[in-house]
């Protein structure tokens, strides 16, 4: 080669960001006997009837293409579920993809909605992928940030004041990784009124609608008005305990489809084929599991948010997903100083806040999908931990006043 | 008996784990310890926790290893009560680990444990069929154990947890 191999690396690739994540697992990844609270994903495995299902459309022969926008007959049971699920209707023929992963989804709307330039809202603390994906649509990533005063809900005050006459949409993702913040009804209510308001459009991340545990899960494509201008991006790994199977869904207006449709038919032409017949199982049979799970992240939730404020971690009480975001103030240490010597002291793996934005900092976050008995050792080791921080366990004023 | 939404709470965390303690089952269930105690000695009470038993592999045991058995029984029911006076009587044997009452083919179905064939074969033969109105028996031996109430035997593939220690 004539240069240096840097030479060929593109620009786009040299200016993406490293996710702050790696760097953590690299860590991790390295050493024996850690408890892992660091995990984003369900400790289920794929309940059995779906992965039976997929093993039988494998015997069966199915290993063909599907339609772009996949198995009709999937599109039908999605179109049903997120009628029953959330009251909002899509038609299966020209209104719902089915994805490689939400991510995939989300991927597709911003490339299918962005101009060169257009800025996007993202609340934050936020999952990765998101600032990243905006920018290699061409777009331009606006943190949005919450603070832990409110539970990390975002107010409709802090949207407007970053709005801009470049910008094109808004990102949601309620219940949110890593807060596990959920938004009401009434609070998707008064984001609709600045949407309408400065025309703008909604890229809707539900993926975890099935993980909400104490008011009924809103969609914010069931708002009123809002239909017309959301797109709606949801998945199977999260509710369903199907994260390796990447298969996501998204649904929104036809003429949004239509335009995520022609990219999608050619970067990906469509979603595994086997993969989409275990979700027509999912999608028909799988609700007494799927509440299952849920009851039991909902207890494991409780536990944990309880018993880090006991231990000195002040702790908001996520209404969702499976993910407590405590703060770390009190230990004067930063994020990533607090997690490294976490790991490192007690063998015990947080995320540090920091990654999923600026306003992350000063936060850790705990994913409670790990056993009860794992969880219970967790926090002792973190007890511990802080007690050489001199923070002191505080059992009288125990944290049941803040439920 | 009807209970309330804590109550019902705290009977399916122990049903999980009867080993949590109140400590804990109270902070799952957002209720104090003292609720998760009297709520366990209330259900005791009214035997809605009937006991609590553990599940026990003796076939990894040397020496620990028995033989069960399951029997379909036909039985001709007693006037004025029914099947409860046959049942009775076959329960009563310390050997008989379960006995139901089935619709189809055949009356009760039991389970026996025994250390030998002879021992299950005597309990057929001189015990049970020789009770009044018990009319047939089919005795069918267990060859192996997969799945007992729930727990899948030697763990099963799902046991393991394959996740990536840190993930997004």
């Amino acid at each position: 080669m004539k240069h240096d191999v840097a030479y060929y690396i593109s620009q786009t690739a040299k200016d993406l960001q490293p996710s702050g994540i790696r760097k953590f697992f690299d860590l991790a990844a390295g050493m024996k006997d850690v408890i892992s609270l660091g995990v984003g994903e369900p400790d289920f495995v794929t309940p059995w009837n779906i992965r039976e299902a997929a093993i039988l459309s494998l015997e069966q022969g199915s290993t063909s293409y599907t339609a772009n926008a996949g198995l009709l007959e999937l599109r039908e049971e999605i179109s049903a579920y997120l009628g029953r699920r959330f009251g909002v209707a899509y038609n299966p023929k020209n209104q719902i993809i089915v994805t490689v992963g939400a991510s995939q989804a989300l991927d597709l709307a911003f490339r299918a909605i962005l101009n060169q330039g257009d800025e996007v809202l993202i609340v934050e603390p936020a999952f990765v992928s998101y600032a990243p994906l905006v920018s290699l649509a061409g777009g331009k990533p606006i943190a949005v940030s919450t603070s832990a005063e409110n539970g990390f809900k975002v107010t409709p005050e802090q949207i407007e004041q970053a709005i801009s006459e470049k910008t094109r949409a808004l990102l949601l993702c309620f219940p949110n990784n890593p807060t596990g913040t959920s938004l009401n009804k009434a609070e998707l209510m008064e984001i609709a009124n600045i949407i309408e308001k400065h025309d703008l459009l909604v890229v809707s991340d539900e993926i975890y609608a099935e993980l909400t545990y104490d008011e009924t899960f809103t969609s914010f494509a069931a708002i009123p008005g809002m239909y017309e201008r959301t797109i709606l991006i949801n998945g199977f790994s999260k509710g369903f305990a199907m994260t390796g199977w990447r298969l996501g869904m998204l649904a929104a207006p036809k003429e949004f489809v239509e335009a995520m449709l022609k990219i999608f038919q050619y970067t990906t032409l469509c979603a595994p084929t086997m993969l989409q017949y275990g979700a027509i199982e999912a999608l028909r049979n799988t609700y007494h599991e799927v509440e299952s799970m849920q009851r039991s992240y909902r207890r494991r939730r409780n536990y944990v948010v309880q018993t880090l404020n006991n231990i000195g971690l002040d702790c908001h009480t996520p209404g969702g997903a499976f993910y407590v975001f405590p703060s770390i103030r009190a230990t004067g240490l930063t994020s990533e100083q607090f997690a490294e010597e976490l790991l490192m002291q007690e063998k015990v793996a947080v995320v540090p806040g920091n990654v999923f934005g600026e306003s992350g900092e000063g936060y850790i976050r705990c994913s409670y999908a790990t056993s009860m008995p794992q969880l219970q050792e967790a926090l002792k080791r973190m007890q511990r931990f802080l007690e050489t921080k001199g923070i002191m366990r505080d059992r009288e004023a125990g944290a049941l006043s803040q439920l | 008996m009807k209970l309330n939404s804590e109550e019902l709470e705290i009977l399916k965390i122990i049903e999980e784990n009867h080993k949590a303690s109140a400590e804990t089952i109270a902070l799952m269930a957002l209720t104090s310890e003292e609720t998760v105690k009297n709520t366990i000695k209330k259900l005791e009470d009214e035997k809605i926790i009937m006991s609590y038993p553990t599940l026990i592999d003796w076939t990894k045991v040397d020496g620990q290893e028995s033989i069960i058995a399951m029997i379909d029984v036909k039985v001709t029911p007693k006037r004025g009560v029914g099947f409860d006076d046959v049942a009775e009587r076959i329960y009563r044997f310390p050997e008989v680990s379960s006995l139901y009452l089935m619709s189809g083919a055949y009356d009760l179905s039991i389970t026996i444990e025994g250390k030998t064939m002879n021992q299950i074969a005597a309990f057929v033969s001189e015990k049970l069929s020789t009770i009044d109105n018990v009319v047939s028996t089919t005795t069918h031996f267990m060859l192996k154990k997969y799945k007992h109430d729930g727990v899948i035997f030697d763990g099963g593939a799902d046991d393991k947890d394959r996740r990536m220690v840190v993930t997004p």
